[in-house]
């Protein structure tokens, strides 16, 4: 069975478009991440999946069931953390875990959970004295309370110092080992390659962009370029000597490669010049690069994107 | 089975966090005995008199009876009002919800004068310490009169009549009015809050992702408020009875009123929260709806000193018939006119909890 699918999912507020008409899967034991800036729509899309929201078309399976209809069987079977994790503040971790498996009916061993998420030290203090750290992982504490083998974190690390997300990501990646299916929203970037298998990124409701980073790169990137560092002067030799569309920006002259022995042709022609040069590199896109190109700016902290190009 | 489960795992986690949160505490359980105390001690103890019907059927001439009233009446224990003599003394004494009387006989004067033994009634509760008091005072008076012409040989002689009208106090109608106070506002002020809170946080919806549902929630809420309440009343009784010798009559007559009204106050509270966005809006709402409420259900004094206009508001509130309900176990006795209340409140409670229940959302669409 595969875990989820969904096709054409469409949800509107009004004149917004949330969502419009995405579609994917995610196979079992998989780690897919649905990156992409504020108001993209992945926490809309990851809560329609939940069954937190309704969908107004399209069609999606989730552990085969529909999410919305079958919302009180689904909960049993799949663990949340929904964005911006909050509990009851007078409970610790330890209470709320057994809160929970009460609710679920459940045996537990919290002291088991505890660990799983890297909690152990600080499972009897109460909710309002943890730190940002400490809360999201007892958000993953309670998804883990009724065992499930698919898990929704919805921006997981969001706010957190770097030193706690990398723990958390400690986390994640012990969940992925143990066979769970994952789907995450994130805003940043290293998360999504840190811990996906492949990634979706969102923006304005599609998805402009889906696959492992190589294939992302490879589908939306510029391919490998020739880099010298060189005069405005060799630019235009260059330009008028070869058949490449160079570029010249800050010192460095560039050149998109078709194919390897292009670079040959191209330092031929530098030699010819007879003019000074520095120094040569190839360089390729990186998936950073491509995310800037595909929501057309880059995203700071807090997931707004900052520089807009033209 | 495992709905009752889930209340009672529902119901440890709250009720812990309540009691954790010292404010809600002070608010459910000490915050109502403080009002006791206070108005109490504004109402009650002002001067100390004990309030004396007295009738005078000596009309004769020699100005002695005239002279033994003024006599009891300078004692500074008690104080005297005087009944005319068309009223029936005992009558009249249940009508003012009063027990202390005294009865100045029409031969009091001649009887004096000719040394024959003459009887003064005195009217009173033996339970009541004002009571003593006044038989204590009218016999002090009696002996000096005896003393003045007769060596303390008895003439003028004090007789006690025990009376059956219970004296109501303030503090009697208080007591009442400030469980209704603590019935009304713990839940009230809680669950507009929490519910608005957890709409607001999210955490409805995380606890959508579990087994529990929204009826389940609403339950556990409600057994807790019951539970806060009955704590509360017993608190407040006790320091009503200890602090002010309130006259309380304790029935089983009064646990629907324990049960119904912080079932209606809860599923009021998270009405006003579910229906309102923002829990900014919700806490003005909840003010409205309490405020009032609070002030005109006969919680700190009785509704009947009221203008009229202000009583016919009072007979929509919900409130106004937990406490009229609670004066009529607890202080009259009349359960029939109880019964009335009850019926009010359950059918209130059943529309307030279907409605809060209906419209409150888990998730949204």
């Amino acid at each position: 069975m595969i875990p989820i699918e969904v096709s054409n999912l469409k949800k509107h507020y009004g004149k917004v478009k949330a969502v419009d008409e995405i579609s994917f899967t995610v196979s079992e034991g998989e780690v897919f991440g649905l990156l992409g800036p504020n108001g993209a729509g992945k926490t809309t899309a990851i809560e329609i999946l939940e069954g937190l929201r309704k969908k107004d078309a399209g069609s999606i399976r989730v552990l085969d069931m529909d999410p919305w209809e079958d919302g009180y069987k689904l909960h049993r079977r799949i663990g949340v953390i929904p964005q911006g994790f909050t509990f009851f503040e007078k409970t610790s971790p330890r209470e709320a875990i057994i809160y929970y498996a009460d609710l679920f009916g459940i045996k537990t061993d919290p002291d088991e959970i505890l660990k799983l998420v890297l909690l152990e030290d600080s499972g009897t203090t109460l909710f309002e004295n943890l730190s940002g750290g400490q809360k999201q992982k007892t958000g993953l504490a309670l998804s883990l309370v009724n065992s499930p083998d698919l898990l929704f974190l919805d921006e997981p690390t969001t706010g957190l110092d770097p030193s706690a997300r990398r723990a958390m990501w400690e986390v994640i990646r012990g969940l992925k080992a143990k066979g769970k299916t994952i789907i995450l929203t994130t805003h940043y970037l290293d998360e999504a390659q840190q811990l996906s298998d492949r990634v979706a990124i969102m923006n304005h409701g599609h998805i402009v962009a889906m696959g492992t980073s190589d294939e992302i790169i490879r589908q939306h990137g510029s391919g490998e370029r020739l880099e010298i560092q060189g005069s405005e002067e060799l630019a235009d030799f260059l330009r008028a000597n070869t058949e490449h569309n160079v570029e010249f920006s800050n010192g460095v002259i560039s050149m998109p490669l078709k194919h390897k022995t292009d670079a040959l042709a191209a330092l031929e022609a530098v030699a010819r010049s007879k003019l000074e040069w520095g120094e040569i590199r190839t360089q390729r896109d990186s998936l950073d690069d491509v995310f800037v190109k595909l929501v057309s700016g880059a995203v700071d902290e807090r997931g707004e994107i900052t520089t807009e190009s033209d | 089975m495992s709905s009752g489960r889930r209340i009672i795992a529902d119901f440890i986690v709250y009720s812990r966090g309540y009691i954790r949160n010292r404010y809600g505490l002070f608010f459910g359980l000490v915050f109502p005995v403080i009002l006791i105390l206070i108005f109490g001690a504004i109402f009650s103890g002002s001067s100390g008199a004990v309030t004396v019907y007295v009738q005078n059927q000596d009309t004769s001439s020699t100005g002695l009876a005239t002279q033994f009233v003024s006599a009891l009446n300078s004692s500074g224990t008690i104080k005297v009002k005087m009944v005319t003599l068309s009223e029936n003394l005992s009558n009249y004494l249940a009508d003012h919800s009063a027990s202390d009387g005294i009865i100045i006989p029409a031969n009091f004067s001649a009887n004096y004068y000719a040394a024959r033994h003459v009887v003064v009634i005195v009217y009173g509760d033996p339970a009541s310490t004002s009571s003593s008091i006044v038989f204590g005072t009218v016999s002090g008076v009696a002996n000096l009169y005896n003393l003045e012409l007769f060596n303390g040989s008895t003439i003028i002689d004090p007789e006690k009549t025990t009376v059956n009208t219970q004296q109501t106090k303030y503090i009697d109608f208080l007591i009442p009015g400030l469980i209704g106070f603590s019935i009304l506002v713990s839940p009230m002020f809680s669950l507009v809050n929490v519910s608005s809170e957890y709409k607001k946080t999210k955490l409805f919806k995380q606890l959508s992702l579990t087994p529990l549902t929204k009826m389940e929630w609403l339950t556990s809420k409600v057994l807790w408020y019951i539970v806060l309440s009955a704590a509360s009343f017993l608190l407040m009784v006790a320091v009503g009875v200890l602090a002010y010798g309130a006259h309380i009559t304790l029935t089983l007559w009064l646990l629907p009123f324990l049960i119904l009204g912080p079932t209606l106050f809860a599923a009021l509270g998270m009405l006003v929260g579910t229906v309102t966005k923002e829990p900014e809006t919700a806490g003005v709402i909840g003010n409205i709806v309490t405020f009032p409420m609070m002030f005109l259900s006969g919680t700190f004094f009785p509704i009947s000193i009221m203008p009229h206009y202000l009583q016919t508001i009072a007979h929509v509130l919900p409130l106004f018939y937990v406490i009229e309900g609670l004066n009529n176990v607890m202080v009259y006795g009349n359960i029939t006119n109880a019964l009335v209340d009850v019926a009010v409140i359950v059918v209130i409670t059943v529309v307030v909890f279907a409605a809060a229940v209906k419209l409150f959302r888990w998730r949204e669409d």
